[in-house]
This record gives C-alpha cells, structure tokens and sequence, in this order.
C-alpha cells in the first residue's frame, strides 16, 4: 500500500506533535508515526494512561504538561499511527514503515523527522555485562509499569535525567544503595559566566535540580567525582570497582548497576539521507545542519527537537512550532511573510529556553574515557569487538570508520553502529592524532529499525507516485 | 611534476579493488614494480560489496575456460595469497520451483555437456533436500556444481592486499586518477596533485572503468550495475550451500558467522559519478519474497543491513580483459557485470602473462575490448 500526505512527521514527542498541531492549524494533511503506542514521546512516555495510574504523583510536573500538549495534538486532526516504525526515509520525500507486520510506503511534501535522542553509550570494562544498564532503560519501566527494581541499585551518572530518575526511584519506595556522580570537577572560570546566563533565564529549572542533589544527598550515600569504573562478573554483573578523581577507591558486590552520561541526537535518519552534519563541539556529538526553520541540506526534510541537538521539551515544542509554520508556507497555506511574522515571538522564546543550555552542556560534559575508553573495553557490543583491536588496525594506514568496519566487523551488527559509531570515531582520532570531526561516522546502511523479511515481502507499492 | 621517488616504476594500476590487487600481485611476483592507485580506500567498492559467490554454475560459455581456472586456484587459494579467504566449496546450487523449470535446467545442462564440460550436475528432489532440509519442499529438481562455493570479502580483500604488499606493490589510498597524458613512450598519470609515470598502466577502475579507458584513447561503452544485498540477524545453521533459483532474483547464503547473506542481482540505483548508490525498497522487496518462499523459515528473522555496491556493466554482461586495442602498454580487466569475483586470481594472472610475457595461452578472445568497441554506431 503506498499513500500521500502534506507531511509526514516521524515521533510524536514535543516537537513532533507541536509541528503537528501548527501544521494543522494550517489545513495541511498531516500524518504522524511514531513506534510507541501511544503519543508523548521519551519525556512524556504513555503519558495519558500513566496519569490516572498511581505512580503519576511522582513523576512531577512536567510530566503533566505533556497531558496538555497530548491533548492538543489529540484534538488537532492529524492522522497518528502508533506502533509504527519507520525504517527507511528518502529524498522525495517518502518514508517506509511497518505496522502490524506490514510494510508500506508514504510520500509526501515535507518529511519532518523528530525522532529526539539515545543516551550516550557509556563504555567501560565490563559495561556490555547483563546487570548493567542505563538509566534510560530503567526509567522507561519506572514510567509504562511503574517497575521498581527489588534490590537497592547502584547509579553511576552524569547529567539531569539519572538525578530526575533517582528522584522519581525514591518517591516510588525504591531504594538506592549508592550514588556515583561522575561529573567531572568544573572549569569554573569557563562555566560561571554560563551559569550566571542559565541563572537569569531559567532559574527554575536550576533549582529544581538543585534540590534533587540536596535530596539524593541526604538520602543515600553520594560519592563525587568518580572517574573510573571497571564491572566484573562471569556471566552477569556481581561486582564492580569504582575509583574517584583524587584516587579514592572502592569495590562493591551488585546485580544492578545503571550508568548514564547525557543524550545525543539520533542522526541516523539524517545520516542515511546524506544531509550535510555539523560536529557540536559543546555537546560532543554530531547534528544535522539546519537553517532557522529547521530544514536539512535536502530540500523539504525538516528535524525539530532533540534530533538537531539537545535542548529539552520545551525548546523541542517550539523548534517544531518553527518547523510547522515553513512546511504550511512550502505547501502554500501561508506566505512566506505570515510564516515570519508568526515566527517571530516563537523564536524570542525559544531563544530564552535555549540560554541554559550552553552552561548545562559545560556542567555537564562526560568525562574523557567516555570517549576514548581503555583498551580492553569493548567498543562494538554487538561483535564484540574491542578498543584494543581497533587501535590495532588504526596502526595500519590511517582508516576511517568504515575500512574499520570492514576489517573488524564493528558496526555490522543489529545496533549498526548506533552504540559505537561515536567510540570508533573517538578512538581512532586520538591513535591518529586527529580530531572526531574529521574522522566522521560509519555510513548509515538501511533499514533505519530492524525489519523482518516477512515485513520486506509484504511490501507492495505498486502505483506508488514517484 | 612527476615524483622523483616514483621514477622506477614500471606498471601503474588504476582502482584498488580485487581485480586491481590481483594484477598487481601476480605482476609483482613476476618482477615488475608496481604502484596502486586508489582513489578512496581498498575494496571501498563492488569488492568489498560483493556477495563473494565462487560460482562457475551457468556461467557463460565464453568465459568459462577461464572460470574453471580460477575456480582451481580457489581451491588451491591458502598456497596463493596465504589465506583461505574464507572460502568455502559447499556448492553452489540452481533450483527449479515449477516442473516447467526442468527444462531450463536441462538445456543448460546439454549445452556444457555438449561442450565438453562436466562439472555441472542435474539432482532430483531427493537429493536436494538431503543437501539442503530446510528447502521448501515445492521445490522439483536443481542444477549443482559441487565444488562452487562463497568467500568472505573482507578476507579476500586482506589477503590480496597483504601478499600484494609483501611482494613490493605500494598502495596509494586517496588517489583518484584525474587526467593521462602520453610522453614518449611512457604514460603520465595525474592523481590528486601527484604525477606517476610508468610504460604500462592497468585500468581496473570497477564502476568508472569507462572514462579510465577514455583518458587513455579508449571509447568502451560501459553501463553499471547497482547490485542489492541483505544481510539478517546471526542465526544458527541453516544451509551450506549457495542457492540460487530459477526465473526469480535470488542467491541466499549462509556466511561462518551465520547471517544470511541474500542477493541475487536485484538492482538498486546509482550516481556513478557521485560515486553515490542506492537501495531501492519495492525492488527488494522481490527478493524477500523469494527467500521466504523458499527458505519459509526464515520469514520472522530480522534485517540488519542492506546496501547497493556499484558495478561496470557490458552490453554482452562479459568483461573486458586484455590489452587495448588502440594504445600501447595499456591493459583492461573491468565490466565484469556482477560475476567478477569468482574470476579474481584468474584475471590477475592473465594481465601478468600480457605484460611480462606479451601474450596468454588463456582462452580471452571473447573478452577482447574490440568487440564492445564495434558495436557503436558511427558518430
Ligand atoms: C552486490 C554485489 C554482489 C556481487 N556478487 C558476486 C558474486 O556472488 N560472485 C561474483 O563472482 N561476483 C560478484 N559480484 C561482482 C564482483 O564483486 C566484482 O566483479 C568485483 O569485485 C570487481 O572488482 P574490481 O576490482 O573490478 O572493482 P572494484 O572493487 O569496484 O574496484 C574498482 C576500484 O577502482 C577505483 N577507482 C575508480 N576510479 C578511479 C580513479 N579515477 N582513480 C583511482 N581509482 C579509481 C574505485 O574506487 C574502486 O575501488 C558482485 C558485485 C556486487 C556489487
């Protein structure tokens, strides 16, 4: 079955749905997809079932902002599709996807991809050892069943969202046996100015995390500043080691030990359609080249939200706003004037809710073993191919991450690269001497989500309009 | 300017794929100092994409003698470059669905008998699913060549390249030939802001073959391929030998490590001078389908990865191997149209004998550049 539509838009977070609901107000035929089952994407998962389920009390505010949003994308009119992966995007633009088991084709105006982030893949020896995990995934379950892990768990984090996690742990009767914040000790006189900056634009958000430190603090045992992290076990985590900065050291038996340093964009969507990246030397990471409504170098494909670099809901909601008011323009329901003037106070805000942003970025930037990890750490968890034997081909030649690829097999697994593409690139700038940017990624190879054949064969888009 | 340091070689070979590191092996080997250019790296293209079949099965008569060949030195492929190459001989195996498919089997079947040949084999639907159960059981009747099989890429492309440096050839990655110009009786040629001159040059240039060919005189027509692949999720044994099937796209493998491994020619879309391919979905579609009617197992396994590698393409689907037909110290081995991996280590040795020895007992008439040449109408 193949189908048109004004625009298709892939993930219905905050910037997905606000693109939606702008886009609508214009009388464009909208269709929104999205592999969850139902709309709110990462920050507000299910939100409209959790809130009448009791673990919605402890889950805080914003998550009931996201009802509010939900209900406006709900009552805008566009088609939404949940379930639905989509697996491959081509100029044109046209999507594939699967529901049900059945694959099909859309074709439409504008493609707007607003598939937000994935959490850094965290690599340390013993890291791909079962009984580690992310923060990501356990709050995922704290969310959708309000799943509390039975034993008292280990974090070793970085950033906001494992502070928010541990947090929401708390309020819910579980228990955290120890805290391990891996915030590298800050630059202060590069980081006051920013935190001056974050402070007068959004003092909130400062406080709250603030308060969630003093919290955790009084709570369970906090150790700053830990700079090493080594699990063992045989055929699951049953111990792990932790080292500090200033040295101090420590061994503990665990079954559960979950790690988090930070989000970045999932490229892969951008990547596969070979739109121009820029490197984000603040966020370390790579991201879509966008101009001020958030098209790509391909023409008619859009990205909002956390998928052109990390900057929360809120500045997700009014990058897909922007998004929404060009894509009406390109489909001739606005003139490009209106679509200016009705810009412009979103990007005042917008510009507001991005000003914390750089400090935070600062605050909280991983440590440097995050990115190029010891060697005997494994780098590509799928064929389990280690730091070492990258280094050892990065000896021969000056290769980049696709003759890696080759020679290795890293990055030709299930995950295609999406855990360790930024660990290759890593490791191989600091054997050669060169730097990330240069190096680039592994090329994306479709599908974008695992298929099956028998979802392949299903496909039919005979009379598909090219 | 032309590089000092590269004065005393005497052969330049155009394109860093298997075909140019095996001429330049057995070039090396035979004396002769040899330079590689390549314009991105190694195997960056059709061999590094390849499915890696070592198939002689339906071959074409014309290239046959040769095929058979190589198919010896795949045998003998660990004494060659050192390697096994990941080389397998399971067979390779044509399967007829439809009893009206028979008939295609068995006409095949006479022609290579009729010409002497006997390394083809006919075997009924007993014998199939003996050598393969997890066969759907619709299947009738299948052509066989026992000793066929599949290599590993990558661990051709290492070995070819490993014993081509360790018999003197210097690779130069990152350098794409942009122009060729004559001075007396050497060839100047003009790679990313550096000359190499040498008497002898080897375009085996894959997918850009074409316009080598021109910079040096020569006006080969040549289309392209832009052959599909799959690649599933690792799964436990499943087959050993290469299928392939009558009348539908398909060729379905399982590698050592255990993905299947499905491609057939189904054709994608290139941008062969933005050096950009592309997977076409709907086409590929085909070969799903085809898989999992035969194999109806293998319907619920995952996808990993997909891509489209870029291939010269001939009007006759034969290659072009031999010495140009207008210029001196020029020699062709490119447009092997989906089938060129196979004949790797047979080519390579061909081009030496044409050099060193300017001339080949090897059976290469058919594949004589004149023969596309003719064929295009007056300007
Ligand atoms: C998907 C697929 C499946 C296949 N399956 C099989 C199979 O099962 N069995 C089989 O026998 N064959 C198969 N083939 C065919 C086989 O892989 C090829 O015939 C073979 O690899 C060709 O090798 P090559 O060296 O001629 O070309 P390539 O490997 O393409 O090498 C040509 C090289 O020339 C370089 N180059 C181009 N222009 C320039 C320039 N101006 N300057 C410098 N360098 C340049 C390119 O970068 C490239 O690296 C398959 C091919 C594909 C694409």
């Amino acid at each position: 079955m193949s189908r048109t539509a004004d625009l298709v838009i892939v993930g219905a977070g905050p910037a997905g749905m606000a693109a939606a609901v702008t886009a609508r107000r214009h009388q464009l035929d909208v269709l929104v997809v999205d592999e969850q089952a139902a709309p709110g994407g990462q920050i507000w998962r299910d939100v409209e079932a959790v809130s009448c389920k009791p673990q919605a009390a402890f889950l805080g505010n914003a998550y009931h902002e996201g009802l509010a949003a939900v209900g406006r994308f709900r009552a805008s009119g566009a088609t939404y599709e949940p379930n639905t992966k989509v697996w491959q995007v081509e100029a044109g633009p046209r999507a594939f996807l699967t529901r049900d088991g059945a694959a099909s084709s859309v074709k439409a105006r504008s493609m707007l991809l607003a598939t937000g982030a994935q959490e850094r893949p965290v690599p340390f020896p013993g890291w791909t050892l079962p009984g580690v995990m992310t923060v990501g995934a356990a709050q995922i379950m704290l969310k959708t069943s309000g799943q509390v892990p039975v034993e008292p768990v280990w974090i070793a984090a970085n950033g906001p969202l494992a502070l928010l996690y541990a947090a929401q742990l708390l309020k819910m009767g579980g228990r955290i046996a120890g805290f391990l914040d891996t915030t590298p000790a800050i630059d202060v006189s590069a980081t006051i100015p920013k935190l001056a900056a974050a402070a007068f634009a959004a003092p909130g958000d400062l406080l709250k995390g603030l308060g969630w430190i003093v919290n955790l603090r009084r709570h369970v045992p906090y150790i700053r500043h830990v700079a090493r992290i080594e699990a063992f076990g045989t055929d699951r985590l049953e111990r792990f080691r932790y080292e500090t900065a200033s040295g101090v050291a420590a061994t503990v038996d665990a079954h559960l030990l979950l790690v988090h340093e930070g989000v970045v964009p999932s490229i892969h969507p951008t990547l596969s359609l070979g739109c121009v990246h820029n490197w984000l030397g603040g966020q370390d990471c790579f991201a879509p080249a966008l101009d001020a409504w958030g098209e790509t170098s391909e023409a008619g494909i859009f990205v909002a939200g956390d998928g052109g670099g990390i900057g929360g809901a809120a500045v997700a909601s009014l990058r897909g706003e922007i998004a929404g008011l060009r894509i009406a323009a390109r489909a001739g329901r606005i003139s490009a004037v209106e679509a200016q003037a009705a810009a412009q106070p979103i990007r005042s805000r917008l510009k507001r809710a991005l000003t914390a942003r750089s400090f935070l970025d600062a605050f909280y930037r991983p440590r440097a073993s995050i990115f190029v990890p010891a060697d005997e750490t494994i780098a590509c968890r799928c064929e389990e191919v280690s730091v070492a034997s990258i280094r050892a081909q990065a000896a021969i030649g000056r290769p980049g991450p696709n003759q890696i690829k080759a020679s290795t097999r890293a990055g030709m697994g299930p995950c295609q690269g999406r855990q360790c593409s930024y660990t290759i690139a890593s490791v191989l700038a600091d054997a050669e001497g060169r730097q990330v940017p240069d190096i680039g990624l592994y090329r994306v190879r479709p599908p974008l989500k695992p298929l099956t054949l028998d979802e392949l064969a299903s496909l039919d888009d005979v009379g598909c309009p090219t | 300017m032309p590089d000092v340091s590269e004065a005393a070689i005497d052969t330049i070979v155009i394109g860093g794929g298997l075909h140019g590191l095996s001429a330049s092996l057995h070039l090396a080997r035979a004396g002769r100092r040899v330079v590689v250019l390549e314009r991105s790296w190694v195997g960056r293209h059709a061999s590094s994409s390849s499915a890696a079949g070592v198939r002689t099965l339906n071959r074409d008569l014309a290239e046959l003698p040769i095929s058979l060949e190589s198919q010896d030195m795949w045998h003998n492929i660990e004494a060659i470059v050192g390697s096994d190459c990941g080389f397998r001989a399971y067979g390779q195996v044509n399967v007829a669905e439809h009893p009206k498919h028979v008939a295609v089997l068995e006409k095949r079947l006479a022609l290579t008998r009729a010409a002497g040949y006997t390394h083809e084999e006919l075997i009924d639907r007993a014998e199939l699913t003996r050598l393969i159960p997890a066969i759907s059981s619709h299947c009738v009747a299948a052509l066989i060549v026992r000793t066929d099989g599949a290599a590993d890429p990558h661990l051709t492309l290492r070995a070819f390249r490993r014993s081509a440096e360790s018999a003197g050839v210097t690779i130069h990655e990152g350098y794409g030939v942009t122009a060729i110009e004559r001075v007396g009786s050497d060839w100047q040629v003009h790679a990313d802001g550096r000359s190499f001159v040498a008497p002898t040059v080897v375009n085996a240039a894959g997918a850009w073959a074409g316009d080598i060919a021109a910079m040096l005189g020569d006006d080969i027509p040549l289309g392209h391929k832009a052959s599909m692949m799959i690649v599933t999720e690792r799964i436990a044994p499943l087959l050993k030998p290469v299928v392939s099937v009558v009348g539908r796209p398909l060729s379905f493998k399982q590698s050592d490590q255990g993905t299947l491994v499905i491609g057939g020619g189904l054709q994608g879309s290139a941008d062969i001078q933005a050096q950009k391919s592309f997977v076409d979905f709907s086409e590929l579609a085909k070969g799903a389908r085809a898989a999992t009617d035969l194999f109806p197992s293998v319907g619920p396994l995952r996808i990993v990865r997909t891509w489209a590698g870029m291939e010269g393409k001939t009007d006759d689907h034969l290659p072009v191997v031999g010495p140009s037909p207008t210029a001196s110290g020029v020699y062709h081995a490119f447009g092997f149209s989906g089938h060129g991996f196979q004949l790797v280590p047979v080519v390579g040795a061909i081009l030496a004998d044409l050099i060193v020895h300017g001339g080949t007992n090897r059976c290469i008439e058919a594949l004589s550049a004149d023969r596309l040449m003719a064929r295009r109408p007056a300007a």
